[in-house]
């Protein structure tokens, strides 16, 4: 019989999405610990990559807000401002952040590239 | 035990009483009203601690027993033909979501054209969705199956909804009399509330039915298969145990007067009692005749069907069930089907009757008996064929 997926912990649960258990393993009803999309690798559905041009942000903070993810944090660079930093185990490659940021004088601070 | 008069769906009503469940959600359709009708009183005069919720559609309904059940409520609900056809999505969610919801259907038969009488292709329709789903003979049947379908669904081993099928009218409004079970025996056969191993609670969160693509989809499946297979032994169990309790008798496939038997009708639901009548009649005529009457429909016990079948010379499928197009009818489709897989190969002769309620009489069943026979008798099988149908 399948376990409950209460008893299934965070260190488990990485296992089951990479082993990928079979029906005999697996919660039943379709269940899953709560909070487990913590675990779920969407930065592999990504084709693109978001690549940050340091000299043309403003730290506006705009790509930080538009990311769908929340894959994007803002982290204090050498020069002492906040840059955004992108967390691609999330990062699904859809382009928001390059395509909402201002970047300084028609230089876009964020590009994306293939991977 | 005292004896009362009641329809069928009265009868019903009686048994969701006895179980006293947490949660009924119900949308009222004839001929199933008088159930949801009888429960509401029931909840009215305070004889049971339910809570009724008197949804907008049947879509809801279902819905309101899959959310009542996951959160581990005894669920108890109640439709027929349009109302079940609107509670499709659901009805399939509440297999997959392992709630053991029991559901008792007024089988009728499906529009169109529109029609409020007797037939169990609405139930039968449903047989793919993984539902435990049974059929009544009688109003006595339906009261008791009512009463074990809350047991065979709620074990751990099977946690899948269960169907209660009552022929719409032909039981669910005569009047019959029953040997109602307690509150008390109920509470003790289903062992006090029900324990659900499974289910939505704070401080364990979980998620329940969630999203499952290519990759995980036919897991989730094939434990609904594996929950359907393992309710054989359950259900065999809880008959067992009822037989223990009330006297009463139930086997997954039921067989008369079959021991010597050449021949055989084989049916489901309230058409087993005019056959059941037809065969000793006939039997007073020198004719070798029996009946087996198919009580389980999913899970499908082929093999007790084939047991009784191996020694028949011919058998006689009688359903009061449709298709159109198909290789046989409904039921006996899967008759063939079992018969094969035990290289069985007995004369058969099919037929579809009384849709939407037309009456089967037993002076019917005489001329389906003797027109099978001469086929028989010549070797031949008879396809199926809509008996009583104006040309």
């Amino acid at each position: 019989m399948p376990a409950f997926p209460t008893d299934v912990s965070d260190e488990e649960f990485k296992t089951w999405v990479k082993e990928k258990w079979g029906y005999k393993k697996l919660p039943m009803a379709g269940s899953t610990p709560a909070g487990s999309a913590k675990f779920f690798r969407t930065g592999d559905w990504a084709s693109k990559i978001p690549k940050l041009v340091i000299e043309n942000c403003t730290s506006c903070l705009k790509c930080y807000f538009f990311c769908p993810d929340s894959a994007i944090t803002m982290v204090t660079g050498e020069d002492d401002k906040k840059h955004p930093k992108f967390d691609l185990f999330y990062c699904k490659g859809c382009g928001v952040c390059a395509n909402e940021c201002p970047g300084r004088k028609g230089e876009k601070a964020i590009i994306m590239e293939d991977i | 035990m005292k004896r009362i008069a009641v329809t069928g769906d009265d009868a019903v009503a009686e048994a969701a009483k006895s179980v006293n469940p947490d949660v009924v959600a119900a949308y009222p359709i004839t001929p199933q009203t008088i159930i949801v009708e009888r429960f509401a009183d029931f909840v009215a005069d305070g004889e049971v601690d339910t809570e009724f919720v008197t949804v907008e559609s049947e879509h809801s309904a279902m819905s309101a027993c899959v959310g009542a059940s996951s959160a581990g409520a005894r669920v108890f609900t109640s439709s027929a033909s349009a109302g079940l056809m609107l509670m499709y999505e659901i009805i399939f969610i509440a297999a997959s979501s392992r709630t053991p919801i029991v559901m008792a259907i007024a089988n009728r038969a499906i529009s169109g054209p529109i029609n409020i009488h007797g037939e169990l292709t609405d139930q039968m329709l449903f047989r793919d969705s993984g539902w435990v789903s049974m059929f009544s003979e009688d109003n006595q049947e339906a009261h008791d199956q009512t009463i074990m379908a809350f047991k065979i669904g709620e074990h751990p081993n099977v946690l899948l909804p269960v169907a209660v099928g009552l022929d719409g009218f032909i039981i669910s409004h005569a009047i019959e009399g029953i040997e109602p079970v307690s509150r008390e025996v109920a509470h003790k056969f289903l062992g006090g509330e029900r324990k659900a191993a499974l289910k939505l609670d704070t401080t364990k969160p979980m998620s329940i039915g969630l999203l499952h693509l290519q990759d995980y989809y036919m897991e989730a499946r094939a434990q609904v298969r594996d929950a359907q297979e393992r309710s054989r032994k359950v259900i065999l169990e809880v008959f067992n145990e009822w037989e223990k309790l009330t006297g009463r008798k139930y086997k997954p496939v039921e067989s008369y007067k079959m021991d010597d038997a050449e021949y055989a009708f084989l049916t489901m639901g309230s058409t087993a009692g005019n056959a059941r009548t037809a065969v000793d009649e006939l039997r007073t005529k020198g004719e070798k005749v029996g009946l087996i009457k198919i009580r389980v429909y999913r899970p499908f016990f082929g093999d007790d069907v084939t047991e009784l079948c191996k020694n028949l010379k011919g058998l006689i499928t009688i359903e009061r069930s449709h298709n159109f197009g198909g290789p046989g009818g409904i039921l006996s489709s899967d008759i063939k089907s079992a018969l094969f897989n035990k290289r069985l190969s007995p004369l058969l002769a099919e037929y579809t009757i009384g849709l939407g309620g037309r009456d089967t009489l037993i002076k019917d069943y005489h001329s389906i008996y003797n027109r099978s026979k001469e086929a028989f008798n010549t070797g031949k099988n008879l396809p199926l064929f809509w008996w009583g149908v104006r040309e």
